[in-house]
């Protein structure tokens, strides 16, 4: 019994083994001699367990169902653990150059993400809490990892505050559903929900719903998203737009499919609300921003709302759409976000998008590249952006959400504007002080790769869309 | 008799004075802290009181997991809190104003 639990969350398991043996390690040896080894060997280990992973097949349950292995929960797994993989290979220049490179930095990274694997995994309450809090402490002390900078400390304040809002607000909902259902299994919920939801489970879903909604910072709990992304080290933002949306927006479908499938109706509507506001509020407010932090900020704010139409259809196609979705999505934004860790003037990491004037006359394969990844997270037809923004549309067109697919229309064409107005100061700005012409091989790497996916990826998208639809199949049946 | 409801009153009350005190609260940022404490607390009441009501001893457990929590929660809140003091030598929240939001 206990042997075949352990066996279904070895991955889990073994990744937190590791991350307290380089603790252990870290602390005991060389301190922070050690951080660019140990950056390299996380890197391999969280490849590896995503191979791993992948390779494994079947559904299980660990722990009474408080722990879920299905294709749903692996293919989430793989896109985190990738993304994670990434990150870390992005971040060694960065920390280097601007003396960050403390030991903990790779292990945070580890725990943080074996939490985004608890929570995409969760069957029950209680381990989505736990999963979430691992996750989330983990996070708030990556953000403010630059003890001696104000914005980084600041960031890491204001995130903990409104984070630990968010987890007080999903408890509070958890507690309702609790007694409400009488038990904390979602398929125990998932029967007391069965012949319509009682006032009190309505108020859990709504507070939960709500917590949940505050982690992937869709409108209007948006707040923290620009200061933290803006206060956070570079490499640990490019973390958090894509690793922990990515496990969060599956966390979200999970609760609201698995816990309370039945009664889709009823929060169908607010999943709805809240991808209207976000993709409208995301276009408009990133247009006022001058810091390419901040607006890639809301442009992630925005493409959550997106991702939340996938959701709001409500079948599984929709769900579908939405893993397709976060998959392209964090691909675009590590190529993104591996330019914008080589932004640098005179030694010195600048964040202004007016540093871009007239780039593409200096640098015109790195601008080319950059275009191609703004056109693709604009939406434009032949990259893959485009492609994942039609599957949400058309999702939720066949749910029976007209309304919501032509506010989605709009809302694509206002945000494409400031996608477009960075291409525009590269191609045809004023001449103004250059960036360094300097760029880390793996950055120049990682950013090429990427733009290259958006085109090729037009071919088939990778055979992601199978994989998508088999994991979507496990969760809504 | 005390019953179910009262409990729930009181957890919802809790909850409330929590959230209050986290947008109404112009002075300290400690007093942030204490206000997050009180709405794990609203939750712990909240959890114990369904436990008992219903006999299953599920929303206890949950309950001594979110008091491990939110010990390691506050433990990090106050290193941050520190760090940012020793940058700011302040810790009014009209302070934290660097970055507008």
């Amino acid at each position: 019994m206990l042997a075949g639990d352990i066996d279904v969350i070895r991955p889990e398991i073994s990744l937190s083994v590791y991350a307290m043996l380089a603790l252990i390690g870290g602390a005991f040896f060389g301190k922070d001699r050690l951080t660019v080894p140990l950056l390299w060997l996380t890197a391999v280990v969280l490849a590896a367990t995503a191979w791993w992973i992948g390779l494994r097949t079947g559904e299980a349950a660990a722990f009474g169902g408080m722990f879920l292995d299905d294709g749903y929960a692996r293919f989430a797994k793989v896109a985190i653990l990738l993304s994670a993989a990434v990150v870390l290979l992005l971040s060694r220049d960065y920390l280097e150059r601007q003396g960050l490179l403390h030991f903990e930095y790779p292990i945070l990274i580890v725990f943080c993400t074996v939490g985004m694997m608890v929570m995409v995994s969760a069957g029950d309450l209680i381990a989505l809490y736990m999963g979430l809090e691992l996750q989330a402490l983990s996070a708030y002390v990556l953000t403010a990892i630059r003890r001696d900078s104000v914005r980084s400390t600041e960031a890491g304040l204001k995130f903990f505050v409104l984070g630990a809002l968010s987890s007080g607000l999903l408890l509070y909902g958890a507690s309702l559903t609790y007694g409400y259902a009488g038990t904390t299994a979602f398929t125990g919920i998932a029967q007391a929900v069965a012949d319509g939801a009682s006032i009190g489970l309505l108020f859990g879903l709504v507070f939960v719903i709500a917590g949940l909604a505050f982690k992937i910072s869709a409108a209007p709990f948006h707040m923290w998203t620009p200061d933290v992304y803006e206060g956070a080290p570079t490499p640990v933002t490019a973390y958090l737009a894509t690793a922990s949306k990515v496990a969060a927006v599956v966390l979200l479908a999970r609760v609201v499919h698995e816990a309370f499938g039945g009664v889709t109706g009823d929060w169908q509507q607010i999943v709805a609300f809240l991808a209207v506001i976000s993709m409208f509020l995301g276009g408009i407010a990133a247009i006022g921003q001058r810091d390419i932090k901040r607006m890639l900020a809301y442009s992630s704010i925005g493409h959550m709302g997106f991702a939340l139409m996938g959701l709001a259809a409500g079948t599984a196609f929709g769900v579908q759409a939405m893993l397709i979705y976060m998959a392209i999505y964090v691909v675009m934004n590590l190529g993104t976000f591996a330019f914008v860790l080589s932004m640098e003037r005179d030694g010195q990491p600048v964040t202004d998008i007016r540093m871009l004037n007239l780039y593409a006359r200096r640098e015109p394969l790195r601008a080319l590249a950059l275009l191609v990844l703004l056109f693709s997270l604009a939406g434009v037809p032949p990259m893959i952006g485009f492609f994942g923004k039609l599957y949400v549309l058309r999702a939720a067109y066949e749910g029976g959400l007209l309304w919501l697919v032509l506010l989605g229309a709009v809302a694509t064409v206002i945000s494409a504007f400031f996608y477009l107005r960075i291409v525009y100061y590269m191609y045809f700005g004023k001449e103004e002080e250059p960036l360094d012409r300097r760029m880390a091989p793996v950055h120049w790497a990682v950013m090429m790769l990427s733009a290259a996916a958006m085109l090729v990826g037009v071919v088939n998208l990778f055979g992601i869309e199978s994989l998508a639809a088999a994991a979507a199949a496990t969760l809504v049946n | 008799m005390i019953g179910l409801e009262h409990y729930l009153t009181v957890a919802a009350a809790l909850f409330v004075v929590g959230i209050f005190g986290l947008f109404l609260n112009r002075k300290n940022i400690i007093i942030l802290l204490m206000s997050l404490e009180l709405i794990l607390l609203a939750v712990n009441i909240n959890l114990v009181a369904f436990s008992v009501h219903s006999g299953d001893l599920v929303g206890q457990v949950f309950t001594l997991f979110v008091l491990t929590v939110a010990a390691a929660e506050a433990a990090i809140g106050l290193a941050i809190l520190v760090c940012f003091f020793r940058n700011r030598g302040t810790i009014d929240v009209e302070d934290v104003n660097v970055m507008k939001g």
